[in-house]
């Protein structure tokens, strides 16, 4: 760091300061969420750790930190944050040009856009790279054709953060361009895909000669893995940045938190099962009592097993985080939780049978807890396929952390014409 | 509970590491392990006088260097994966535990100085013939006989009971039940009416004795009758540090049959290249480092005097034998025949590995003990 740099640093006084200065003149609860947003954005004090130009403060990212507190002090709503808007902010934060971030930045960060993400296909799930939706350049414009899978909210979304192939010639991974698309148009149809435990939080999404303009490509053409993999990071890495958290201090009554919840419900909507597919391994003990098979020396033991296994990787995920916190490299327990989290589930599933017995065939008003230990039964398979299949987790264990031989390729070395490829439909 | 190591623990592991790989490399385990004794005097007097190990646990005023059970956890995952040939679980994990919890002040003062600095070799005598790890199982008997104490009974499964010089015994007043009745001794190994011989025991790098007393004489040890207590927690500290020695040797055998199998070539390619192998080892990582969690957790609460800590300590004990016992299997299996052979070194650890499954109780029971302790 420079001394100049370092000089014109504000302090934290300074930057408390100001924040809360801004707020006192500004906040008001009764304004409208949109509204609130506008100005919050306009003022660089929604994403003051953005660069000047790009409608933050440039401050550095410890501030925000800061300038969040503040917030939370008094109840101010942050500029929107939930979900697929991080990805793409990031995303068009470190590939996207001037175009891009005049054109989605503002709307993204009011709540006023909503943003969907369109990687996966039929045809390519843990191979992502493997995508078949075609993107061809035809009349100074992109025309695409295809089918995605396994995309969250695209029926509330305006605008997809779209995966495409540009070139069936060149070698799998340099023929992929990434282009922000146009959700709300004829060529693309969403369709909610219902899922084995009845919800349907994902949709599949249609491509049929959808068009986006010249300037929604990011990045170069055939660089497109290179900026599905700057989003990925981010998704791994879980919501960070961006967003000013709901503030708990003050009580939150007036038209802009019922507009903040209203938008939070919709957000959250297709997650409502996700502690069932984890296995809910904090009902055991209490419905082992509850029905009496606390008493049964079997299951006793059975349920011992999935409190050993749920605490050893509560202690794993805290050793890691422990680590991390004393600023030391990664050791192999950080790897771990997404494999260990699917065994924990799998393993709830089947105590939750062992103490419900014959209820356990039983769903809805007719099911144990209203039918919550079905959705248990029918949810946790989810977990070793989302985000990551246990297979492929033991892929990235073996090679990453223990240093083994790579999975040997035939999709690296030939144009993407001549791999084999799943029979399309 | 503390989830990360210091820096100084951290050190104090890698200068234990270093001096075991020196000291305790497999020639010198199989020598050991082929002795009666299993142990030599020397290298136990290093072990003291090197790095101070024999009292890591003890307090400064009874001659030990006052660290906790983290670091004898320490101490003993390193030992665990070196295999040491060494009187270490018993005299200065579970006689000195056991004098810690059961002692009065004078004895205490008495007895621990000898043992913090090696000099004195002493072992737990608890467990019987009819293998119950519970304080209920004790059937031996202690009359009292002019201010002393007069013992009859078998004990067994004694670590180093046939070469100690100092064993701790526990015994019930006659005609007492269950956990009543129940009392610390201390009897020299020489004293008349003792017979100590020693166990062909599957694991001959820890060896075993049966002790059978005839009207020994005994001195009592702590309160009369007051010995469940102290026994059921000198039990439940002695779980978490197996656990740690275990979480040791399953470390030691992951890495082993992972450089195995990255060396090993069949069918023109290393085998570490089969995904069949690459999930198992993953596999193993896993369970290895779960095991870990839970033996360093153990070990954090009985420093920290865990509400928790005798449900933690039987949650280590359990996860950590299955681990170990589960990675001793794929081991061999990754070895393939050469790992069945006696001049491949793997059958040291799965020796060990199956003896700690059962020592101071197997899984099923310890899981038990740990829904007891959470009042399931």
């Amino acid at each position: 760091m420079s001394e100049d740099r370092a000089m014109s640093e504000p302090s934290e006084a300074d930057v408390r300061a100001e924040v809360r200065a801004w707020l006192e003149a500004n906040w008001d609860p009764n304004l409208g969420l949109i509204e609130w947003r506008g100005k919050l954005v306009d003022s660089g004090w929604g994403v003051p750790s953005w660069p000047k130009e790009w409608l933050g403060r440039g401050l550095p990212p410890a501030m925000q930190a800061v300038v969040a507190e503040e917030m939370r002090r008094i109840g101010a709503v942050g500029v929107a944050g939930a979900g697929v808007r991080n990805l793409a902010a990031n995303t068009l934060m470190a590939h996207g040009n001037a175009f891009h971030r005049e054109k989605f930045f503002r709307r993204m960060l009011t709540g006023e856009d909503n943003w969907c993400q369109l990687f996966s296909e039929p045809g390519s799930g843990s191979d992502l790279a493997g995508a078949l939706t075609r993107a061809e350049f035809k009349d100074g414009r992109w025309v695409i054709n295809g089918q995605k899978v396994w995309t969250t909210s695209a029926h509330h979304a305006d605008w997809g953060l779209l995966l495409a192939r540009t070139d069936m010639n060149a070698v799998k991974h340099q023929g992929l361009s990434y282009f922000v698309l146009d959700i709300r148009q004829p060529g693309v149809e969403v369709r909610p895909l219902k899922q084995m435990n009845g919800h349907a939080s994902f949709n599949q999404v249609f491509f049929t000669d959808a068009e986006a303009p010249a300037e929604h490509l990011v990045g170069e053409v055939g660089q497109g893995w290179a900026v599905a993999t700057t989003t990925l990071m981010h998704e791994r890495r879980g919501a960070d940045g961006v967003g000013g958290g709901p503030g708990r201090a003050v009580e939150r009554r007036g038209r802009i938190y019922d507009e903040e919840r209203a938008e939070t419900e919709k957000v959250m909507e297709p997650y409502k099962w996700y502690p069932q597919r984890a296995g809910r391994v904090d009902l055991v003990l209490e419905r082992a009592k509850a029905t009496g098979a606390i008493r049964d020396p079997v299951v006793r033991q059975e349920i011992a097993r999935l409190l050993t296994l749920s605490k050893a990787a509560e202690w794993t995920a805290r050793r890691a985080r422990a680590a991390q916190a004393q600023g030391r490299a990664p050791g192999p327990e950080g790897s771990l939780g997404k494999l260990v989290a699917s065994h924990v589930a799998r393993a709830a599933a089947h105590v939750h049978t062992r103490i419900t017995g014959a209820d356990a065939m039983l769903t809805g008003a007719d099911g144990p807890m209203d039918g919550l230990i079905a959705e248990i039964l029918v949810s946790v398979p989810a977990v070793s396929i989302a985000g990551g299949t246990d297979e492929i987790q033991r892929n990235i264990i073996s090679e990453r952390v223990l240093g083994m031989p790579k999975e040997p390729r035939t999709d690296d070395s030939r144009p993407f014409r001549d791999v084999p490829k799943n029979v399309a439909g | 509970m503390q989830f990360a190591f210091t820096a100084e623990q951290e050190e104090f592991r890698s200068v234990l590491r270093r001096y075991f790989e020196e000291t305790s490399p497999p020639g010198v385990v199989r020598r050991l392990m082929e002795t009666e004794a299993g142990w030599e005097r020397a290298a136990w007097r290093d072990l003291n006088t090197q790095l101070g190990l024999t009292g890591v646990h003890i307090p400064e005023a009874y001659g030990g260097q006052g660290f906790g059970f983290v670091e004898l956890g320490i101490v003993l995952e390193e030992m665990g994966r070196a295999l040491l040939c060494a009187p270490y679980f018993s005299s200065s994990v579970l006689a000195a535990t056991a004098i810690l919890n059961a002692g009065t002040e004078a004895q205490k003062q008495a007895l621990l100085p000898a043992i913090a600095t090696g000099e004195t070799i002493a072992t737990l005598a608890f467990a019987e013939p009819n293998g119950r790890w519970d304080a209920s199982g004790i059937e031996a008997t202690a009359t009292p006989a002019g201010g002393r104490y007069r013992l009859d009974g078998v004990k067994s499964f004694v670590l180093d009971g046939h070469t100690a010089d100092l064993i701790v015994v526990v015994a019930r007043a006659p005609g007492s039940q269950g956990e009543a009745g129940l009392s610390f001794f201390t009897v020299a190994a020489d004293a008349p009416g003792l017979t100590r011989r020693a166990l062909k025991v599957l694991d001959p790098t820890r060896k075993q004795a049966r002790l059978e007393f005839q009207a020994v004489e005994a001195d009592l040890l702590g309160e009369a009758g007051a010995g469940a207590g102290p026994l059921v927690k000198t039990l439940m500290q002695a779980a978490a540090c197996l656990a740690s020695e275990m979480v040791g040797g399953a470390e030691r055998l992951r890495r082993s049959a992972l450089d195995y199998a990255n060396m090993r070539v069949q069918f023109g390619r290393p085998i570490a290249s089969f995904q069949s192998m690459k999930h198992k080892q993953a596999d193993m990582l896993v369970d290895v480092e779960l095991a870990k969690s839970a033996a360093y957790a153990a070990t954090s609460a009985l420093d920290e005097n865990d509400p928790e800590q005798a449900a933690i300590a039987s949650l280590a004990k359990a996860c950590a034998a299955e681990a170990y016992m589960q990675t001793a299997i794929h081991t061999i299996q990754i070895h393939g025949g050469i790992g069945f052979t006696w001049d491949n070194d793997t059958h040291l650890w799965f020796k060990r590995a199956k003896s700690s499954e059962v020592f101071l109780g197997d899984p099923a029971w310890h899981r038990e003990q740990m829904l007891k302790a959470w009042g399931a």
